[in-house]
């Protein structure tokens, strides 16, 4: 049984920013946690009802109010704008490198349904085919995945790659990242989309740049017989 | 003060059973528990044998077969490694000049004869495919839908005259379905497995027939006749003929469907309506 | 802010007429009668939506394997007892559906609104007794016509408590047709309970305080319950009419939310969550109150900084608006906004932060009697301290993008929603059971309740936490279709087996409340010794609650004060100066003492 709190491996470029971010809060809410806690008992226990024993008559303390008022403030503030950098990284659409090779990637009950373009390199032309349920990407490469829906709202999940990105119906959303090695990860989907929701699940590949070439010459060779 | 906690417990239920009453069943798409309905209480065949005549036929292809796209079931490996050869859509199957899964049917003639309830069909899912892809039922006949895949498919159905059904199927299990409106065709498809497509043909009585790879068919022990039967063709839409049958007489029909048919309007969802007319043509 | 109102006195109630069965128990317009009818509906509802998690707990931790009395369920549902996929959808959105709406709203506010609010002001009874008697039978109709719809062709709704569209706008995407539909139809119905309830609660408090019973002397459970009220007045309508909006695209072919008819399904978020947040406040704030009134109680304390509490719950309830984005951040809504609201959601963790160091500010140098309200008041602090903690974690929008849909988000709700708002109940029903039926819950089995309910409830919700970190989605029938997510299986089994104990302990609670209401001490007035209003009259009040109208000379929380006798000094006891020695009683008419008094 897992009963770890450290993230599982990464392989993406914002993994390791969002896993150390995690990490700070996870420090800060740790202490805290532990703080109040055992504050909590230490009185209960301390301040215990024992024969003889009265209150004290204690209405408040302004000062401590004022203390903790302030700390907690600065921290979680503090902790936002902290976090402002890598939000905007990855979800800004102007920051998306200008070099991401593209793939659209439509959503439906219950299955991921990626196209890749063609020997021509553009997307949006005949000569574009279909893979089900199946990404392949190179690796070190930034990947815009243009996330679109055909029926009901999915969620285009890549756990190791700590993506996550709603496909919402007569959206077209841009989802961008780069893997940092080679490997067979998951896809899944993340937001309930009927009964089927529980296995709609793909897998994402990360070639060599070489191997992700020549399985693209392959399946654009197969490309008419696809769907 | 206590009896408000007993009145409390029986308020709930009988609200609950009240609105249970009002709020039934809708038709169709109905399904039944126990196994196989069979002919249970349904009148007895009224098609006298002895003065019983037939129709049987072929679907006939003239032309080249359009080529089939190659389905790609490589991600569920295990309904991928139950094919030889690379499957392929079932959508035009054609073999020797004869077409296959064509639904043939009795679609007037029959009048206000009443049939009894055979017992159920069967539509399996074997290697992400089903089987039959077209297949025909009675109104209120089981359709014992079968998952050996061991592994998740969804059977939707979608017709147009009574509520569909969408129901799971996780493992290996079987579950019983049944339609109560007479329509022609309903579409099923899974959604798990986006390829998968099959139709089922409900009429209110048993005079329908699926063409093999051999592109026959036959509709047998009919009550002597004018009728008319149609072939229906997913991709090629549907021909109609006026055919009679005579006592111990088979009528020989063949339909012939061709590539240049490809634009015909399928129709799906079509209520079934007995009454004879004439002729094709003079049909609402 | 002087606002005394000084109404009629009230003549005795002895010559008040015998109303019959149905006008005392069934169709009642007392508030204490009327909380009573709110408490056993609810709890029904709370076993009703543990049922339903007890089947989801099944399946997760024992995929496709038949459940026990699994054969009961019709073939739609569980063929062979195995739970179907769409079947658990429909369980997990029913779960949620049935314990926010049915248990824990009726709970907190119709029972604790009902009860208090007029005793703990100086108040005969609502401003609206009628009104208050509609606000009841609403949600007993309503929770039938949910019960209902699983019972219906196509099961019961099947899109979540949330409900997003498309998924939920029509049968096609979930093979659920009348049972969303039936589903709205109660929620519709269900809202203008939380409606009507608000109105009289603001009325109540606003209009009929005692004399002397100025703002800042009312207690934080009565402050909490009215705050509450204000956020079901301007919250529930939003869900309302969202609700009517969906259905307008289930059943007339609208297209609000339909993208076929250029709709927009964000939209139904923004709709929802707008409702939404305010309504985690709502479950929340008057646990919080109870919480308040019972360590203070029991510590024989002052509250530690009063008036922050009540500012805190203020900023809590005000703050609340403006931060639904973030249930939002992956949705697909301009990510720019997704700064704005993890600003003002890291904001609103202050205020929780300060009531949590204020109720450890009233315990510190208390005099603490280890009884069984305190117990699960104390269990309400340490386990919200933890829900709110891990709230922490989504409100970074970079972390929730792993977060978000997966078990940690399950782990923090029912943190807050079980560890907090039930806890919380707990402590209030356990305190004021002796108010509403004059017995006490036996102590003995009170203390086996509380201590096997913490341990088994950790032991089922802490490690989802864990569960959330390794990637496990939510709403997913068998994770083991993922290969990443095979190694948890045994975390499954374990959560599911302590929540099967969690939930058998809940007998003890349920055996020890029937029981007690005909062998539990007799209570008397005042058992805990408190000061508040409620503990002035007999347990239960009788019909009018006062004898006569109370006059109150000072704030709640004036535990162990230096010039008190005793440890306590309730809130209409007239000052020592003006009757030469502490009395205990309510005061006769001669010894009201001059408007100067009165405070301001």
């Amino acid at each position: 049984m897992n009963f770890s709190w450290l993230m599982p491996e990464t392989v993406s470029t914002f993994g390791p920013a969002i896993d150390s971010l995690y990490y700070v809060i996870l420090w800060i809410t740790g202490i805290v946690f532990f703080a109040t806690e055992i504050t909590l008992v230490y009185f209960l226990v301390k301040y215990r009802h024992k024969e003889g024993r009265k209150a004290e008559y204690i209405v408040g303390n302004h000062k401590a109010e004022v203390i903790w008022t302030i700390t907690p403030f600065v921290i979680v503030v503090g902790l936002a704008l902290y976090s402002k950098g890598l939000w905007d990284e990855i979800r800004d659409p102007s920051l998306i490198p200008a070099d991401a090779y593209t793939i659209d990637v439509i959503a439906k009950q219950f299955e991921w349904n990626a196209t890749y373009p063609g020997p021509d390199g553009q997307l949006g032309t005949g000569d574009d085919f279909v893979a089900r349920n199946a990404l392949h990407i190179p690796v070190d490469q930034p990947i815009r995945v243009n996330l679109q829906a055909e029926d009901v709202i999915h969620s285009f999940f890549l756990p190791e790659f700590r993506v996550k990105q709603d496909a919402v119906p007569g959206m077209n959303t841009p989802v961008w990242f780069e893997a940092t090695r080679t490997g067979e990860f998951t896809l899944a989907c993340a937001e309930l989309c009927g009964l089927g929701h529980y296995r709609m699940k793909g897998s994402i590949t990360v070639h060599s740049q070489a191997e992700f070439d020549a399985w693209l010459a392959g399946q654009q060779a197969n490309g008419e017989d696809d769907q | 003060m206590n009896n408000a906690i007993e009145l409390r417990r029986v308020f709930a239920p009988a609200l609950v059973a009240l609105l249970v009453m009002g709020c039934g069943g809708g038709d169709g798409g109905g399904s039944s528990a126990d196994g196989a309905a069979g002919g249970g209480a349904a009148a007895e065949n009224p098609v006298d044998a002895a003065t019983a005549g037939n129709i049987a036929g072929s679907i006939v292809f003239e032309g080249d077969a359009p080529a089939m796209d190659a389905i790609d079931m490589g991600a569920e490996q295990v309904c991928a490694d139950k094919h030889s050869s690379t499957p392929m859509s079932e959508e035009v199957s054609v073999s020797d000049g004869m077409l296959a899964n064509v639904f043939v049917y009795v679609k007037q003639g029959l009048e206000s004869l009443t049939f009894p309830t055979p017992a159920a069909a069967l539509l399996d899912q074997d290697g992400c495919t089903y089987r039959p892809h077209v297949l025909g039922v009675m109104v209120d006949q089981d359709v014992t839908i079968r998952n050996s895949d061991g592994l998740l498919h969804n059977i939707k159905a979608s017709p147009t005259e009574q509520r569909g059904f969408n129901t799971s199927q996780p493992t290996n299990m079987e579950s019983n379905r049944s339609f109560g409106t007479a329509e022609v065709m309903v579409p099923v498809r899974c959604d798990v497995h986006g390829w998968m497509t099959a139709y089922i043909g409900v009429l209110p009585h048993p005079y329908h027939s699926v063409s093999g790879s051999d592109g026959s068919f036959d509709l047998s022990t009919l009550p002597p006749g004018d009728y008319v039967i149609e072939a229906w063709h997913e991709r090629y839409g549907a021909q109609t003929q006026n055919v009679t049958v005579t006592t111990g007489e088979t009528a020989e029909v063949t339909f012939t469907f061709s590539a240049s048919m490809a634009g015909a309007v399928v129709p799906l969802g079509e209520p079934v309506d007995l009454h004879y007319h004439s002729v094709v043509g003079d049909r609402d | 802010m002087s606002t005394t109102t000084v109404a009629e006195p009230h003549a005795g109630h002895e010559e008040h007429h015998d109303l019959g069965f149905v006008r005392t128990y069934l169709f009642s317009t007392d508030h204490k009668m009327i909380a009573r009818q709110f408490l056993f509906v609810s709890l029904f509802f709370l076993l009703v939506g543990g049922i339903l998690a007890g089947m989801v707990r099944w399946q997760l931790g024992f995929p496709g394997q038949p459940m026990p009395f699994g054969n009961l369920l019709p073939d739609t549902m569980a063929p062979g007892g195995i739970i179907l996929p769409e079947f658990y959808n429909s369980l997990v959105t029913m779960h949620a559906t049935f314990m926010v709406f049915f248990a824990l709203m009726p709970m907190l506010a119709g029972v604790f609104g009902n009860l208090l609010i007029p005793l703990q002001i100086g108040a005969d009874d609502m401003a609206f007794p009628k009104l208050n008697m509609l606000s009841f039978w609403i949600t007993p109709v309503a929770g039938a016509i949910m019960l209902a719809s699983f019972f219906v062709e196509g099961g019961a709704a099947g899109a979540g408590w949330t409900s997003y569209a498309p998924l939920s706008t029509s049968g096609e995407w979930t093979g659920v047709y009348m049972g969303q539909i039936l589903w709205l139809v109660s929620l519709i119905i269900v809202g203008f309970s939380s409606i009507t309830g608000a109105v009289n609660y603001v009325s109540t408090v606003i209009n009929m305080r005692a004399p002397g019973m100025t703002w800042f002397r009312i207690p934080l459970a009565t402050w909490s319950l009215f705050i509450t009220a204000w956020l079901l007045l301007l919250a529930v309508p939003i869900l309302t009419g969202g609700l009517i909006l969906l259905l307008f695209d289930q059943t007339i072919g609208t297209a609000f939310f339909r993208t076929a008819g250029s709709g927009e399904p964000l939209l139904w978020q923004h709709i929802f969550w707008f409702f939404g947040h305010p309504e985690v406040y709502i479950l929340i704030l008057p646990a919080m109150g109870m919480v308040s009134e019972v360590i203070a109680c029991r510590s024989r304390k002052p509250i530690f900084g009063y008036h922050a509490m009540v500012l805190a719950l203020a900023a809590i309830a005000f703050l609340g608006w403006i931060v639904w984005g973030h249930h939002m951040f992956q949705s697909g809504m301009n990510p720019m906004l997704g700064m704005t609201f993890m600003a003002t959601t890291m904001v609103i963790a202050v205020p929780s932060a300060i009531k949590t160091f204020n109720w450890l500010g009233t315990l510190w140098k208390g005099d603490i009697h280890f009884d069984t309200p305190l117990l699960h008041g104390v269990s309400f602090v340490s386990l919200f301290i933890i829900g709110g903690l891990s709230g922490i974690f989504m409100a970074v929008a970079p972390v929730d993008i792993y977060f978000h849909d997966t078990y940690f988000i399950v782990a923090h709700l029912h943190y807050v929603l079980v560890g907090g708002s039930l806890f919380g109940l707990f402590c209030g029903i356990t305190f004021w059971y002796p108010k509403m039926f004059g017995r006490m819950m036996h102590e003995g089995l009170g203390k086996i309740h509380w201590v096997l309910s913490f341990i088994f409830y950790n032991l089922t919700f802490f490690p989802m936490h864990n569960l959330g970190v390794q990637g496990m989605m939510r709403r997913i029938y068998d994770p083991n279709q993922y290969e990443f997510l095979q190694a948890l299986q045994p975390m499954n089994t374990f959560i599911s087996i302590n929540m099967f104990i969690f939930a058998s302990v809940q007998a003890i609670f349920v055996f020890n409340f029937l029981w007690s209401l005909k062998k539990g001490k007799e209570a008397g007035n005042n058992p805990w010794k408190s000061n508040t209003l409620e503990w002035t009259v007999p347990s239960p009040p009788p019909h009018g609650n006062f004898p006569q109208m109370p006059i109150v000379y000072r704030g709640p929380y004036e535990y162990s004060h230096p010039d008190a006798e005793e440890d306590y000094w309730p809130q209409d006891m007239p000052p020592v100066s003006d009757t030469g020695g502490q009395s205990v009683g309510a005061p006769t008419p001669e010894t009201v003492p001059p408007e100067s008094v009165l405070g301001d």
